[in-house]
């Protein structure tokens, strides 16, 4: 092995409590590095927790005898093999996912995010540098600043790293030459610079041999300037720069173990408290004074970006989980209209208008996504039109919540400008997103306050209201038997109205078509209706197909509970297609007609209907008769 | 105060913004209490973490009936201490069929602890158990989640982990699901013994050198810890003054012979030395060096 391996401090063999004394004040940097396989990513981070001890005997006998095995170093040992953990990525000698690596100098203690490079594991990347202060970008000697490089950097970038650092790697199969490194940095410069990249730190280095990772290298007299090593110990981290912005603490949990005492629990985002500070309490914008700091071994005078803490406050305001604590004189915003950019982690792409979950912070809201106003190609970042987004696409979109939601722009936090979309029915985490602004028109609609209560237009037509949601295939029945329905209620001296399906597309809806997100659409604005109604008082029938579940949930969720009535006409594919009564299947199947649910579009029967009826089975008046003794009594 | 904090004032502030996320989003929390080094960080941690309540959730020791016995001393009396409710484990298969780590190799972890664990967690309903594995132990544990989700079969897929960004984690998930949480993912073994020293944590005697009985087999070096532990012919028990770097059951798990008494001498010790931790256990060496991830995938912790 050439370079100086780092050499454990002699002090731990001396005087180990000297030892710790200095290791316990040391502060922490997270770190993430880029590149692909070929540029050794895996033998630097190998390198660095070898020169560091963080490697022990009995990991480097098996090192060594794995290197002869499956290492593509020949007889010399292949640090990759350290840090490639998962046992398909020994395999294939690639690595597929984000790994954790630690170590130590006498100065920081590190994190390392090792992170896959293929354009395929964007996420993977993007997911690393969410919580790196800083990023090393690998460039290969003798490849230069390539695709990968840039989508790299932008990522980094797009994700806030402010510290960014050019690892020239393999000098030593260029001759160490000064003339190629400074040709590879004059091009990665005006390459940052066209993204707005403002400032970065390039170094000439050998993972493999060891040059200018942990000191200067005889094989590059002309370089002076630090190692990649005395470069990470000496930058600085962002949560001391989070320390100097006003007070930002998310409520997680409010601590009430007696009558005597509430506390707000959190991790304070940014900005420091200390007893005595005004705060104000969003988004309810309510104001009060810090009384305590509490903490098991005492209570603190001053706590500081970074801690998690135990807030008492003076007066008794309402203050729960997702609420965010700030300081009195400089509160953030809430709006429930964002910009934000989303970077889509899922199989199954965007559905534009579909509800998700989004989690900011503790602060988790019901959310839609308008259609992308430009998704970016990450290899040339170019801006390019599209309609959704796929697995690791990036675009801007326009988001609106169900809630106002507490934020700051991302740039100025990750934590108030960070947040996640949840899939409501796989719960899958389907994309990361960083909010830019709140939109203006969002802060001039306000909820106007009216005095006639749904309870007031309920109770003077003497009936609670309902929405009698039936879904089903198209001829099986729905149209039918909520006319039915309909009747016997009107007999029944109850206030209704039916929308259905053809109709509604006849007018509010004639600008959708039948391709996935105008169906989304479609139902969202029935829904919206139907809830009107129902806050008017009525008794709302509703007649679509309504294929995907999570529309039909998103409605549900509009209403108050119990007041969503799901029916399921159930009739089987071929009952319906037999009865073909519009002709529809028959132009479905002869290709004339596209997105035909059952046929080339997808149908999502509900799990748990509150009410099914089977029209094979029931006649239509039957079927009507069945559902009008289930929904008794009506007030 | 200086304004940056230390590694150990943010891996504690991050195992308790952990810990209270749980708290706040799961139905039925439980916190694995295996009584080592690192389920005594962990239970610090939740003290500090809900203070002044009491941490809002059980300790769940699923026991293999082998443990030393210095670690059900210590067991019994951080739960009292804790105010916590402890709830003990025993698979009853595994316990009617006598399994036990002489006769039965990995069929005793198998059986004990991963069968053991996915009983304990379907008996009592629990949606989110606390674990203290740390991504520095074992290299299938680097690429795991802080929030790991399990399926209804207790199933890991490393394919399929969700992603997981900034310190916002999700922790969605169906009835049945559950999901795995490690707030100590990223401490290592040094910031799990300062915190110790710093804090003055309470662990069992055994990770501190003394004369003990000890027979040497297999390159394991075994201490005698009951009568329980069935000596082969010609087999004396010698007195050595050792420690273990590590605790599970005891016949599976070595000593290291030393004269480290003090927690600054084992911390020393630790740092000098050239055998990494989970050397002295046989689980590891199973199946390769795919050994953790196998069973990891089939539901061990």
């Amino acid at each position: 092995m050439e370079g100086p391996a780092y050499v454990t401090d002699a002090l731990i063999a001396e005087d180990i409590d000297a030892y710790l004394a200095r290791h316990q004040h040391k502060d922490m940097l997270r770190f993430i590095t880029c590149g692909s396989v070929d540029d050794g990513k895996s033998t630097l981070i190998g390198r660095l927790l070898y020169d560091s001890k963080m490697i022990f005997e009995d990991q480097l006998d098996a090192l060594q005898s794995d290197s002869k095995k499956v290492g593509t170093q020949g007889q010399e040992i292949d640090f990759a093999l350290l840090v490639d953990g998962l046992a398909a990525e020994r395999e294939q000698g690639i690595t597929i996912d984000v790994a954790y690596r630690f170590f130590n100098t006498e100065k920081r203690k590190f994190i390392v995010a090792d992170c896959p490079g293929h354009e395929q594991y964007t996420r993977n990347m993007v997911t690393g540098a969410s919580t790196a202060d800083l990023a090393v970008i690998l460039i290969d000697a003798r490849k230069g600043v390539l695709v990968q490089t840039r989508r790299h950097s932008y990522l980094c970038h797009l994700l806030g790293i402010r510290n960014l650092v050019l690892a020239v790697n393999k000098m030593d199969l260029v001759g160490y030459d000064q003339a190629t490194y400074d040709a590879i940095v004059a091009d990665y410069s005006a390459f940052a610079k066209s993204i707005g990249i403002e400032a970065f730190t390039a170094l000439p280095i050998s993972g493999f041999k060891g040059d200018n990772i942990t000191g200067a290298s005889a094989n590059t007299p002309w370089y002076t300037g630090p190692s990649l090593v005395e470069h990470l110990e000496s930058v600085e981290v962002n949560s001391a720069r989070d320390a100097e912005g006003p007070l930002r603490l998310p409520v997680q949990w409010v601590n009430r173990p007696n009558l005597d005492f509430r506390g707000f629990s959190g991790l304070i985002a940014t900005g420091s408290v200390r007893p005595g500070d005004a705060v104000r309490v969003l988004p309810s914008g309510k104001t009060s004074t810090v009384t305590r700091i509490v903490t098991l071994d005492g209570d603190l005078d001053h706590a500081v970006a970074g801690q998690s803490v135990t807030l008492c406050l003076a007066d008794e305001i309402d203050c729960s989980r997702g609420n965010v604590i700030a300081a009195a004189d400089a509160p953030p915003e809430a709006a429930d209209q964002f910009e934000a950019t989303l970077v889509w982690m899922d199989d199954a792409p965007l559905h534009v208008g579909r509800a998700y979950w989004l989690k900011l912070g503790t602060q988790t809201v019901s959310v839609t996504v308008q259609q992308p106003k430009y998704t970016v190609n990450v290899n040339t970042m170019e801006h390019l039109a599209a309609k959704t987004l796929e697995l690791n696409a990036i675009g801007v979109a326009e988001l609106t919540t169900d809630k106002p939601l507490v934020f700051e722009p991302y740039l100025q936090s990750r934590t108030l400008g960070g947040f996640i979309l949840i899939d409501k029915l796989s719960n899958a985490t389907v994309a990361a997103g960083m909010l830019h602004f709140s939109l203006r028109r969002a802060q001039n609609v306000h909820w106007q306050a009216v005095d006639i209560t749904r309870e007031a237009h309920a109770a003077l037509k003497n009936q609670q209201p309902r929405v009698l949601w039936f879904t089903g295939l198209s001829g099986s029945g729905k149209s039918t038997i909520a006319n039915a329905v309909e009747k016997r209620l009107n007999l029944m001296n109850r206030h209704t109205f039916l929308l259905d399906g053809d109709n509604v597309r006849h007018g509010l809806n004639k600008d959708l078509g039948f391709t996935e997100a105008d169906r989304i659409e479609n139902i969202r604005r029935v829904g919206e209706v139907a809830k009107l109604m129902a806050d008017a008082g009525l008794i709302v029938l509703t007649a679509f197909i309504s294929p995907f579940r999570a529309e039909r949930d998103m409605v549900r969720a509009m209403l108050p509970e119990g007041e969503f009535i799901e029916i399921f006409v159930d009739t089987p594919l071929e009952v319906a297609e037999a009865r073909d009564v519009k002709g529809l299947y028959k132009k479905a199947r002869s290709g004339a007609l596209k997105n035909f649910t059952g046929i080339d579009s997808p149908y999502e029967p509900p799990e748990a209907p509150d009410i099914r009826v089977n029209t094979v089975e029931m006649t239509a008046d039957e079927a009507a008769e069945h559902i009008i003794k289930l929904l008794m009594p009506l007030k | 105060m200086t304004s940056t904090l230390t590694h150990l004032q943010r891996l504690e502030a991050e195992a308790i913004h952990i810990m209270r996320e749980v708290v706040a989003e799961a139905e039925r929390p439980v916190m694995l209490y295996s009584v080592g080094k690192d389920s005594a960080v962990m239970l610090h941690l939740a003290r500090k973490a809900f203070y002044p309540s009491p941490p809002p959730f059980p300790l769940l020791h699923v026991d293999t009936t082998w443990k030393f016995k210095a670690m059900y001393e210590l067991r019994d009396r951080m739960a009292k201490e804790s105010g916590m409710e402890l709830l003990v484990y025993h698979n009853p298969e595994a316990a009617e069929r006598g399994i036990n780590p002489f006769d039965h190799g990995a069929l005793h972890t198998d059986m004990w602890k991963t069968e053991g664990l996915k009983q304990a967690l379907d008996k009592y309903g629990f949606d989110a158990a606390f674990g203290g594995a740390r991504r520095d132990e074992e290299k299938s544990r680097a690429k795991e989640r802080i929030f790991s989700f399990r399926t209804a079969s207790h199933g890991w897929d490393p394919k399929s982990q969700r992603p997981e960004l900034w310190n916002v984690y999700n922790a969605k998930k169906h009835k049945g699901e559950s999901i795995r949480v490690f707030p100590i993912s990223n401490w290592t073994e040094l910031d799990v013994w300062q915190y110790i020293q710093l804090n003055d944590i309470p662990i069992v005697p055994l990770y501190f050198a003394a004369k003990r009985p000890t027979v040497e087999r297999d390159g394991l070096l075994l201490m005698v810890d009951d009568e329980r532990f069935p000596l082969k012919d010609g087999e004396v028990p010698v007195e050595r003054s050792i420690r273990f770097r590590t605790l599970g059951c005891y016949p599976l798990t070595g000593a290291v012979e030393s004269e480290a008494a003090t927690l600054s001498e084992v911390i020393q010790e630790t740092l000098l030395t050239t055998t990494s931790e989970r050397q002295g256990r046989a689980i590891d060496k199973d199946a390769g060096g795919a050994g953790m991830e196998v069973k990891k995938q089939q539901g061990y912790f």
